[in-house]
C-alpha cells in the first residue's frame, strides 16, 4: 500500500472518530446545563472551559469570542472553520482525506462520508441545528457509526483497515482521556476531595460523554462513584471506549500490519504501543490517583502523541526528495547512459 | 405529450427525419417517453442529478469565496446509434488509429512518410509536441497511442466526419460509464428489452492494454495510474478508473527513480512499478528532460523508459498526431501506410502555409473557421461567420505572421439531438460523439461512447466549462 494512501486512511478514521466525540461531548454538556438552576457567566466559564481545553486550545477560542458561554463554546467547536477542531472541520478533513484516496474505499463508505459532507455544507445543517441542537449532534453522531459500519462490511480486513482501526482507537483512547480530565478541572483539585455532593450529575455526564453509562452500571450497580468511573473509563477490559481497550486494540492492529507477533515488537510503534498496553494491564486506579489523576492523564496523552508519530515514522514517513538535486543526478546519470 | 412543438428545421435530427417521421431506432425511446409527464420526467431527472451528487461524480470549479464542486449536467435523452451506423464507425475509427500509430512509428524512426515527399518536414519538425528527444527510442509493440478519444460530427447530410484525434490524454470515459449507470437506475424496466450493447468492460480492456505494452514480458505486471492531483478537474476520472481496473492511482511524489527503474513508495518499503497509465502531459511528466519547474512530474522518469525499464500509456510526443495541421495528412497517411482508402470523412481543410491555401483562406475568413493548430479546448479560434470585422482583422494579421499555426474549416452544422429543456419539453440541441479507442492486443471500441450537447439554443459549444452536458449513447444490437 503505498504510504500516502496509509495516511489518509489513518487520518480520515482519526477526523471522524473526532467529530463523533465532539458532537457527544458538546451534547452531554448542553443537557447538563439544564439541571443548573441558576448560571451566571462565572459558572458558565467554569463549566465550559475545560470542554475547550478538552477539544484543544482556549487560548484559540479566545481570538474569536469575549465569553465562554454556550453559543459561543457550540459555535466554536461546531461550525467554525477556523478550528480544526471544529465538526465541520474535521468532517471537512475526513472527506478531503477520503476523497484522495476515493479509488481505494468501498462505494458504501465513499457515499456515506460524501453525504455527510453535503449535509453540514447545506444550509439544512444550520437549521437542524437551530431546531435543536440535539438532533443535529445525532446525527453527526450516525454518520460517523454508519461510517464505521460500512467499514467493517464492506471494506476488506487488510492492511488499510488496519490503519484505520490505529487510528481510530488512537483518536478515542485520547478523547476518553481528554474528557475524563474535565471533570479534574471541575472537581478534583486531590484525591480527599473525591466524592462531593453535587458530583453525581456530573460523573453521570462524563459517562454519556464516552457513551458509558450503561456499560458502567451493569457492573457497578450503586451509585456513581468518582474513583469507580475514573477506573472502568481508564481500565476496563471489555468496554470499547475505555483507555485500555483502545491501547490494546491499537497494538493488535498495529502488529497485524508488521504481521509480528503481539509479545514481540518489529518497530518503535510497537514497542511504545506494547509498553503503554503493559503499564495499563498491570498497574491500578491507585496508582493514577497518587499519581494525580489529571498529570496521569496528561502523561498518557503524550504518550498518545509519541505513538502516533512513531507510525508516521514507521510507515508513512520517506525521506523527503529534494526536486532540484533528483534533477541534476538524472540529468547525469542520462549524460552517462 | 411531448413533441408537439418540436422543430428539426434544417439540420440533421438524430431522432427525426427532415418530414418529422421517426427514425426507426429511436421508436422505442420515443414511445416511452411519449408515457411519462412533465413532473414524471422531472421527478428522474433530479433523482438522477441527486444521484451524481451524492457519489461526487463532480468536477471541480474555482470561484472567488470557495471551490466547489459541480455536476456534469446530464440529458436523460439518450443518443442512439444503429448497428450498421456504428459498424461503419469501428471499421473507421480502426483503420485512422492504425494509421495514427503507424505514422508515430515512422516519424520517430525513419520518417519514410516526409522522405516521400507525402508530409513537408517542416510540418512536422514545428509542431509544438512533436518531441524530438524522443527520435530513435523504441516503444514496446510499436504501440504510442494505447487510448485515444476521437471526436466526431455529423454533417447536415447526416455524414459522419472526423474532428479532431484526441491522442494525448482524452478524458471523459468515466462519464460514458456513469451515465449508462444512471440511465439504468432512471429507466430500469425499459433497459432490458432496449436492444443496448453494454459499455461495462471498458475498464477490463483498459487494464488488458496496459498489461500487454509492459516492457518485458510479465505474469502479472504492476501498472499505476498517475494522476496530477486531487485538484485536477477530471480526479474523478482517474479514481473511478484506477479503482475499477483495480490499481494504484499515484502522484508524482509517490514515485521514485532509482537505477533506471521506477518505484512506488509504499509502507513496506519500494516497489517496481512496469507500466504507468498518465493522465498528466508531456511537459510535466519528467522535470530532468521537460518543464524544470513541474512538481507533478518524476524526474528520471525518461531515463527509466528509454532503459525500457517501464512504459507508459500514452507514449511520450503523441501531440504530434492530433497537431491541427498534420490532421489534413490523416487521409494521406492512410493511403500511404495502408494502401486504403479512409473509411470515414473528415472536414475539409485549409493550411495556411500552402501557397494555394493561404489565398482561398484569407479571402474568405468570413466564411471560415479558423483554428490554431496547436491549441486545444476552443482557444485560438476565430468563426468567421459570427464573428466582427475587427477580429476578422486581428486573425488576418495573426496567419499573416505565423501561417504554420493556423488552419481554416468550413464550418459544419453540428446534426441536433432532443435534448430536454427547462421549459418542460423537448427541444433540438447540437450534438457531437467522442467514441474511446484502445489500442492494445487488438483495436478495441467500446460501443457507445460520450456524446456532449450544447445545452443553450442556438450553440455549438459543447465544452462542459461552456455550458455543454452530455447524454447516454446507445450501440444497439441490431438497427431498430
Amino acid at each position: 500500500m503505498l504510504s500516502r494512501v496509509a495516511d489518509s486512511l489513518y487520518w480520515m478514521s482519526r477526523y471522524i472518530e473526532r467529530a463523533e466525540n465532539i458532537s457527544r461531548l458538546l451534547d452531554v454538556n448542553l443537557q447538563l446545563l439544564l439541571d443548573f438552576e441558576e448560571l451566571d457567566d462565572v459558572k458558565l466559564k467554569e463549566h465550559w472551559e475545560p470542554v475547550i481545553r478538552a477539544t484543544g486550545d482556549a487560548e484559540h477560542f479566545y481570538k474569536f469570542y469575549d465569553v465562554a458561554d454556550s453559543k459561543n463554546v457550540t459555535d466554536f467547536l461546531t461550525f467554525n472553520k477556523e478550528n480544526p477542531s471544529s465538526i465541520l472541520s474535521c468532517m471537512m478533513a475526513a472527506r478531503e482525506n477520503a476523497r484522495m484516496i476515493r479509488d481505494q474505499l468501498s462505494t458504501e463508505m465513499w457515499q456515506s462520508i460524501n453525504q455527510a459532507y453535503l449535509f453540514l455544507k447545506s444550509n439544512n445543517a444550520k437549521l437542524v441545528w437551530d431546531s435543536g441542537p440535539y438532533e443535529f449532534y445525532k446525527q453527526i453522531q450516525d454518520y460517523s457509526h454508519l461510517f464505521t459500519g460500512l467499514t467493517d462490511a464492506t471494506f476488506s480486513h487488510t492492511e488499510g483497515f488496519y490503519f484505520m482501526q490505529v487510528g481510530k482507537f488512537l483518536e478515542r483512547a485520547d478523547k476518553t482521556s481528554r474528557i475524563l480530565d474535565i471533570k479534574y478541572h471541575i472537581l478534583l483539585p486531590s484525591v480527599e476531595e473525591v466524592g462531593g455532593a453535587l458530583d453525581a450529575v456530573q460523573w453521570s455526564a462524563i459517562l454519556r460523554s464516552c457513551s458509558a453509562l450503561e456499560a458502567y452500571h451493569r457492573i457497578f450497580v450503586a451509585s456513581v462513584d468518582p474513583l469507580k468511573v475514573a477506573d472502568f473509563l481508564i481500565y476496563n477490559d471489555n468496554f470499547p471506549r475505555s483507555i485500555e481497550f483502545c491501547v490494546r486494540e491499537m497494538d493488535k492492529n498495529l502488529h497485524r500490519i508488521s504481521g509480528c507477533p503481539t509479545d514481540e515488537y518489529a518497530n518503535a510503534a510497537e514497542r511504545a504501543s506494547g509498553r503503554l498496553l503493559s503499564e495499563l494491564k498491570y498497574s491500578t486506579i491507585e496508582d493514577a490517583f497518587k499519581q494525580g489523576l489529571h498529570e496521569y492523564l496528561e502523561m498518557m496523552q503524550q504518550r498518545f502523541v509519541e505513538i502516533g508519530g512513531e507510525v508516521y515514522k514507521s510507515y508513512m514517513f520517506h525521506p523527503h526528495i529534494d526536486m532540484a538535486s533528483e534533477i541534476v543526478s538524472q540529468q547525469q546519470q542520462q549524460q552517462q547512459q | 405529450m411531448f413533441f408537439k412543438d418540436y422543430e428539426v428545421a434544417s439540420f440533421f435530427d438524430e431522432m427525426f427525419e427532415a418530414d418529422g417521421t421517426i427514425r426507426p431506432h429511436y421508436r422505442a425511446i420515443h414511445e416511452k417517453m411519449q408515457t411519462l409527464n412533465q413532473e414524471a420526467f422531472e421527478q428522474k431527472r433530479q433523482t438522477v442529478d441527486l444521484s451524481f451528487l451524492r457519489q461526487g461524480i463532480t468536477f471541480t470549479v474555482y470561484g472567488n469565496e470557495e471551490e466547489t464542486e459541480k455536476i456534469f449536467p446530464f440529458d436523460l435523452m439518450p443518443r442512439i446509434i444503429p448497428n450498421s451506423e456504428w459498424e461503419h464507425l469501428e471499421r473507421g475509427l480502426t483503420q485512422r488509429i492504425l494509421a495514427l500509430n503507424l505514422f508515430l512509428k515512422d516519424i520517430y524512426s525513419e520518417q519514410r512518410i516526409i522522405k516521400e515527399g507525402v508530409i513537408p518536414a517542416s510540418y512536422v519538425l514545428s509542431g509544438k509536441h512533436f518531441r524530438r528527444e524522443f527520435m530513435g527510442v523504441q516503444v514496446p509493440k510499436d504501440i504510442y497511442i494505447q487510448i485515444c478519444g476521437t471526436d466526431l460530427i455529423r454533417d447536415d447530410k447526416g455524414n459522419y466526419l472526423v474532428l479532431e484525434d484526441n491522442a494525448r490524454c482524452p478524458s471523459g470515459v468515466s462519464y460514458l460509464l456513469e451515465n449508462r449507470a444512471a440511465m439504468k437506475r432512471a429507466f430500469p424496466n425499459f433497459f432490458p428489452r432496449a436492444g443496448v450493447r453494454p459499455v461495462e468492460n471498458y475498464s477490463e480492456e483498459l487494464l488488458n492494454t496496459l498489461k500487454f505494452i509492459a516492457p518485458q514480458p510479465k505474469d502479472n505486471p504492476v501498472c499505476v495510474l498517475l494522476t496530477p492531483g486531487h485538484y485536477n478537474s477530471a480526479y474523478f476520472e482517474h479514481c473511478f478508473l484506477a479503482r475499477q481496473m483495480g490499481i494504484e492511482i499515484v502522484q508524482g511524489n509517490d514515485l521514485i527513480v532509482r537505477d533506471f527503474k521506477v518505484y512506488m513508495r509504499t509502507t513496506q518499503g519500494l516497489q517496481q512499478v512496469d507500466v504507468i497509465y498518465r493522465r498528466v502531459d508531456d511537459d510535466f511528466l519528467d522535470p530532468s528532460v521537460f518543464r524544470a519547474d513541474s512538481a507533478l512530474g518524476v524526474p528520471g522518469l525518461v531515463n527509466a523508459l528509454r532503459a525500457g525499464n517501464v512504459n507508459i500509456a500514452n507514449a511520450i510526443g503523441t501531440g504530434i498526431s492530433d497537431d491541427k495541421l498534420i490532421y489534413a495528412f490523416v487521409p494521406d497517411m492512410v493511403r500511404f501506410y495502408l494502401s486504403e482508402e479512409p473509411v470515414l470523412d473528415q472536414v475539409e481543410t485549409f493550411i495556411a502555409s500552402e501557397e494555394k491555401h493561404y489565398q482561398h483562406i484569407l479571402e474568405n475568413l468570413e466564411n471560415l473557421v479558423v483554428k490554431s493548430t496547436n491549441e486545444a479546448g476552443g482557444y485560438g479560434m476565430l468563426i468567421g461567420p459570427a464573428a466582427s470585422k475587427a477580429e476578422i482583422e486581428t486573425f488576418r494579421g495573426l496567419i499573416k505572421e505565423d501561417p504554420r499555426n493556423f488552419i481554416a474549416q468550413p464550418p459544419i452544422m453540428l446534426s441536433r439531438h432532443p435534448t430536454w429543456c427547462p421549459e418542460g419539453d423537448f427541444e433540438g440541441r447540437h450534438v457531437d460523439l467522442r467514441p474511446y479507442i484502445l489500442s492494445g492486443e487488438k483495436t478495441t471500441i467500446i460501443p457507445g461512447g460520450l456524446t456532449r450537447v450544447a445545452l443553450r439554443k442556438g450553440s455549438l459549444v459543447v465544452n462542459s466549462s461552456q455550458g455543454g452536458g452530455s447524454k447516454d449513447t446507445w450501440v444497439l444490437y441490431s438497427d431498430e
